[in-house]
Parts: structure tokens; sequence; C-alpha cells
């Protein structure tokens, strides 16, 4: 026991560090040069203030929206993997993410303009849809069998998957030029919320998962290796499958309504943190959060300055890094 | 009024946005359908021992978490090839918008199959699948040889009426032919529907063009394939008069720097998608008296983050929607958010310019119209609005 708190002391210490410097050292970075005696002098009225404009409202909250939907991608993609048991499970292999992306094509092809206590129509639609995925699931989930399997589980889901992504292939279709443009916009990932009411509208989402996350670790750590011996040692396993499922999923759904559909963070990372520290969930999900947070942010800084002043959508970012990594990782473990 | 909302009551759908886009969105749509092809992978192939790949795949906790070795490689394959589908089906629909095409190349030929069938007949039964190509047989006066458009053709009104033959990605091909055309007016892009046009025998026109002096160039040869070289002649004159008179109206006037909007996310400023220094739409900011803040980027369309809107300070905004119709209300909230940014130029001094109509993005005839909307945002002084 000494043993763990050691070793997750060792690591918090070093991915929190990892994740502040990048939270820290993203909102300095970029292409135009700002000076922080100006970003922060009072003297000067914040709407004539360029360099304090540029720190607080394209710098900060990016990097901040990047820390959030990167730890809970990574923490998602941890805990549907002990959940799924499976290892190439990720945060969207359940439909949540396709579900937002239908949610979001809708909002933007049926030309919704309202927006709900500063939220967008295309942000508050993806949420919702993904939530209808998330419903699907889990009522298919739960129709044959008493308890949860997680079987019908992934069948239910990467069928879900499947048939989102046709309906969204149908929607693109039938949208006219602009929208289709703007929807495959959206599915590539974005992070220049500007301003901080998405942020805000996201957060709550993600804190209530990750309450629900810290509570998880030793149950998952018997869920993954079997059911039955989980069962056994005193775990009620359909109460950890139903809390893990649900707070996952609805993360997933609050950091893609804010970010989009952001892909391999949650793969990547979760696999990346076990290289490093084992597979102790206590650790492992802790860790995962804040190393796909620093990942994130620094994928976002690579993002807008790499083809400056063009903007790389962000998830092209993280595929192009992870691809490449994940391979090199399997190679490695050989 | 500053709002500018305007709206000549033009429906044309086009967009004027940049081919080289769509580079990207490629690559991007793998990723979004990333998760379908995991999903195969899953369900169909069995890749792992069980039946459907899933009932137990070990998390391998004890190994480090690594419990994945042929599986993932096997993955890997799988994530490829269901990119690659991806891939196919996007650059489909990334090329779905009518004047994409007509826009990505400087360059118009007269095509080999154009000659072939009937050298020196002179069309009368023409399908367009290019609304700028109907704008221009309109306009010097083939109107009435026209027998089908495309699905995006809603101007002059004289279209509405006439049998819609699909566009770019889904020309319907045996409507198309039920027709009888004697000239078909494509895109070069469209190569299979090219080749069943040319197995048909049916002369095709390929229009493609990228800047605004290529519009009246363009128009010019395609009345002379027509037999109305003298019509549409006089038609591109008139144009080419109408974009003069701006340019002489406007001579030495300062040039405002201009950020030119194509398209962003409603009542918010996300995916910010911008003119660069490339294209019509950028020549007729130039023509109307703009600086183009992004015309040093050698791209017709962008998208741009706030933070370089910021650092680029552009005095004037202009912002086309040419797919929406709004109320004066709707297009003062859309004006609103661009507060959010109160350090832009143009946005403390109130010079945020809301331009709607399908014509906006059209490179066709009506480009004087759009030349006279940015003059007149640019220059309220010359022109009044």
């Amino acid at each position: 026991m000494t043993d763990v708190r050691r070793r997750l002391a060792v690591s918090m210490l070093v991915f929190g560090s990892l994740a502040f410097l990048a939270i820290i050292g993203a909102p300095l970075l970029g292409t135009t040069p700002i000076r922080l005696a100006r970003v922060f002098d009072r003297t000067i009225p914040f709407a004539d203030n360029v360099d304090a404009q540029i720190f607080f409202i394209a710098r900060l909250p990016r990097a901040l929206a990047g820390a959030l939907v990167g730890a809970t991608l990574a923490a998602a993609g941890v805990v549907f993997q002990a959940l799924l048991r499976n290892p190439l499970a990720t945060p969207f292999t359940l439909g949540v993410s396709a579900g937002a992306a239908l949610g979001a094509m809708l909002a933007i092809t049926m030309r919704l303009h309202l927006s709900l206590w500063g939220v967008s129509a295309v942000t508050a639609a993806s949420f919702a849809g993904s939530l209808c995925a998330v419903g699907i699931v889990y009522a298919m989930a739960r129709a044959r069998h008493r308890g949860f399997s997680t079987n019908i589980l992934l069948l239910a889901g990467v069928t879900l998957n499947s048939f989102f992504s046709a309906l969204i292939l149908f929607v693109q279709y039938l949208a006219d030029s602009a929208e289709a443009l703007r929807t495959m916009r959206w599915l590539m990932g974005d992070l220049d919320i500007a301003g901080y009411v998405p942020l805000l509208a996201a957060l709550p989402l993600c804190i209530v998962a990750f309450v629900a996350f810290a509570w998880l670790p030793r149950a998952l750590n018997l869920l993954s290796l079997d059911t039955d011996a989980a069962a056994s040692r005193g775990v009620d396993v359909l109460r950890v499958q139903r809390v893990a499922f649900f707070s996952a999923s609805m993360a997933t759904g609050a950091a893609v309504s804010l970010g989009g559909p952001i892909g391999f963070i949650g793969i990547i990372i979760p696999h990346l943190v076990r290289l490093m520290v084992g597979a102790d969930h206590r650790i492992v999900l802790p860790a995962s959060a804040l190393l796909g947070a620093a990942f994130l942010v620094a994928a976002d800084v690579v993002a807008r300055t790499a083809m400056s002043p063009v903007e790389l959508p962000v998830g092209i970012i993280t595929a192009l890094i992870g691809g490449p990594f994940f391979l090199w990782l399997l190679v490695r473990q050989r | 009024m500053k709002t500018g909302a305007r709206g000549w009551g033009l429906g044309a759908r086009d967009s004027g946005l940049g081919i080289r886009d769509s580079g990207l969105e490629i690559r991007d749509s793998g990723l979004g359908i990333r998760d379908s092809g995991l999903g195969i992978r899953d369900s169909g192939l069995g890749i792992r021992d069980s039946g459907l790949g899933i009932r137990d795949s070990g998390l391998g906790i004890r190994d480090s978490g690594l419990g994945i070795h042929l599986t993932a490689v096997a993955l890997a394959l799988v994530l490829l090839m269901s990119a690659q589908t991806a891939q196919r089906v996007v650059v489909a629909r990334g090329l779905s918008c009518p004047e994409r095409a007509l826009l990505c190349s400087a360059s118009r030929r007269e095509p080999p199959g154009g000659r072939t069938a009937r050298s020196g007949h002179v069309p009368q039964r023409i399908i367009s699948l290019v609304p700028s190509a109907t704008e221009m047989l309109f306009a010097m006066g083939a109107g009435r040889r026209v027998v089908a458009v495309s699905s995006y053709d809603h101007y002059p009104p004289e279209v509405e009426r006439l049998p819609r033959v699909g566009a770019l990605v889904d020309p319907d091909v045996e409507r198309i032919l039920s027709l009888r055309p004697d000239l078909v007016i494509a895109y070069a892009s469209q190569t299979d529907f090219l080749a069943q046009l040319e197995r048909a025998r049916i002369p095709v026109y390929l229009y493609r063009h990228g800047s605004l002096a290529d519009i009246t160039v363009g128009m010019r040869d395609l009345g002379t394939r027509l037999g109305l070289a003298e019509q549409a002649s006089a038609a591109a004159a008139e144009i080419d008069r109408g974009l003069m008179d701006i340019r002489t109206r406007l001579a030495g006037k300062r040039r405002p720097r201009t950020m030119l909007v194509i398209g962003r996310e409603p009542q918010s400023l996300r995916a910010i998608n911008v003119s660069g220094g490339y294209g019509f739409l950028h020549d007729l900011l130039n023509l109307a008296g703009g600086e183009n803040v992004f015309g040093d980027v050698e791209r017709e369309s962008m998208m741009v983050a706030t933070e370089t809107i910021l650092a680029r300070a552009p005095e004037v905004i202009i912002e086309l929607h040419y797919s929406d119709r709004a109320s004066p209300d709707e297009a003062a909230r859309e004006r609103e958010a661009w507060n959010l940014l109160p350090a832009v130029p143009a946005v403390k001094s109130g010079r945020v310019y809301l331009l709607y109509g399908g014509e906006l993005v059209v490179p066709g005839p009506r480009v004087v119209l759009t030349a006279q909307a940015f003059a007149r945002a640019l220059h309220p002084d010359v022109l009044p609005r």
C-alpha cells in the first residue's frame, strides 16, 4: 500500500508538472509576439490591449479547453478499456462521439442559429446527440440481460457507431457545399473556442465524471481481470459497470461537444502511461488524465503555429503524432 | 445601417471555397470515421480468438497493459483501409460544391471531346452543370437553348422551371442522356461522367477558372463555342465596364486593410474561414479598394485562429452569407459575435459588414454586384450604401 502511495505521489508529481508546464507555457507561445508586461498592464483598457486579448481570449481558453478535453478523453479511455476489457477500446468506441457528431451535423445543416446561455446550437446539439447514443447503447445492454452485458454493450456501440457514421455521410451528402465544409471542419476537432462560455458549460459534467472516476480505480482493477472474481471479492459489479459507463460517456460527450472528436488521445495516452507506471488503475487513471491534458495542449500549440497564419485542425496533429507513435509502441513491445 | 443585411433574393448556393482545403478535410474525415473502422474490426473480421473478436480481449493488466500484439497490427491495417474508404467518400464530398472545381485552376481549355462528335455544329440543347456558366449562357442570350441545369442553379429565375440533373458529385447520367443534349458543360474533375458522355458521343465543354480576369475570358470562349461570339463579347464587355467603373471611382483612395470572411460557426467566433490571396473573391476585394490582410497567403480559403485575427488587425471585416437569409435582427446578432474581439480595429470602429446573397460567390456575370457590395462597404463615401 505504501508502495502504491509512493508511486502515485511520484507519478502525480511528474505528470502533474508536465500538465502544469503545458498549460502555463501554451499561452506564452504563438506566432504573434506579445509582451507579458503589457498583458497584465491594468492601465491599458482591455478593449484596446491587443496583447491581453491575444493572451486571455485567443490563447488561454484554448489551453484550458485542451487540458480539459485531453484529460477527459484520456481518462475516459482508461475507464472504457477496463470496463469493456478490451485494450483497443477508446472513448469513441461506444458511439458517443458519432452521436455527438450527428447532432452537430444536424445543427449545422439545419442552420440552427439559436444559442442557449451563450452555448452555440452546434455545441448543444452535439451534446444532445451524445446523450442519445449513450441512452440507446445502455438500453441495448440492459434489454436482453438482467445484468449489464459488456459484450452487448460493445456490439451495440460498434453498430451504432457505423450506423451514425452512415447517417452523418447521408446528412453531409444532402447538405449544401458550405455546410458540408463546416461539418467536415467540425469533425477535425477545434479548440479555438474564443472565450470561456463553452468551457464553463462543459466543466460541470467533466467534474462530476472525474468524481466518479476517483471512486472507480480499485473496482476497475478487479473488474478488468474477471467479473466473477471481482464479484467474489465484494465488488458490486453491476453498479461499478453502470457508474463507469455513464461517467465516462457523459465526460466524452461533454469533451466532444467542446472540442470535436479529437482522435487517438483516448487510446495512446492510457497505453503510454501503462508502459511507464504499470497497470494499477489507481495510478493509471489520474496519470492518464494529466498526460492527456499535457499532450493535447501541446498538440494544439503545434496546430496553431505550424502553418500560421493558416490554422491546422488539432485532430490532424494528434493523429499525425499519435498514429506513428502507437505503431512504434507496438514494435517496441516485441 | 452598418449591418448590411442585404438580400438580392438570389439563392444560388455555391461556395467559393478553396479546393486546397480539401486536402485537410480528406485526412480528417479519416479521423472522423476512424471509429467505424474499429467497429468493422470488432464486429466482422474476428481477428482475435473468438468469433466476434470481443469476448475476451484481455486487457493484459499484468504485462504492463499492452496485450495487443497481432490484434493491433491488424487494427492498424484496418484503420488504414477504412481511412482510405473514408477518403474516397470524402474526396467526393469535398468537391460537392459546384463552384469549387470551377475555382480550382486558372486554366481553361477546349476539351478534345468537344470537337469529336459534331464539329462545326452549333449546340442547340445545352445542359449546364456549372452555375456560373448557366448565368453566362443567359447573359449572352443563349438561355433558350438551356434544357437542364445543375441542382445548385438558382439564377436567373428562368432556371427554376428547368429540369435538375444533379451536380458535381451526382450527375444524373440517365436523365442527362434522355434529354438528348448536344452540349454538356461540366467540370474537368468529373472524369467518370465525362467518359460516359464520350461513349454516348455527347460533346462536352469543360469549364474551369480561378481568377476574376478568367471570368470574361471564359465567357467569350464559351460564346465562340456557341456561335454567339458577338453577344458574349458584348456581355463580357459590360462586366468589364462595370468593374472598371468601380476601379476608376476608387482610384487613389486609401485601401483599408480588410478581412473577407467566407464562413464561420453562427453566433460564435469558431471555425473562421477567410479568403486568402488567391481566387476571384480576393481579386474582387482588391478591385473594390480593399487590402486583403491575408493577401500574402497563396490560398483561396483558409481557417484562421482568433489570435491571427487580433494580430493582423483588419480595419474592415466583410462577411459573406451566401447560403443564409437573415432578418435584420438576426444579422445584428451575428454581427455582435465579433464584439468578443474588441481590439480588432474593424470591431472597434463598427466596420463589420455582413453581406447576404447567393451571387456573392458565383464567379459569373454578377461579379459586378459583388464588387459593388464590397466597394460600398469599404468606401461608403464614394459609393453610398
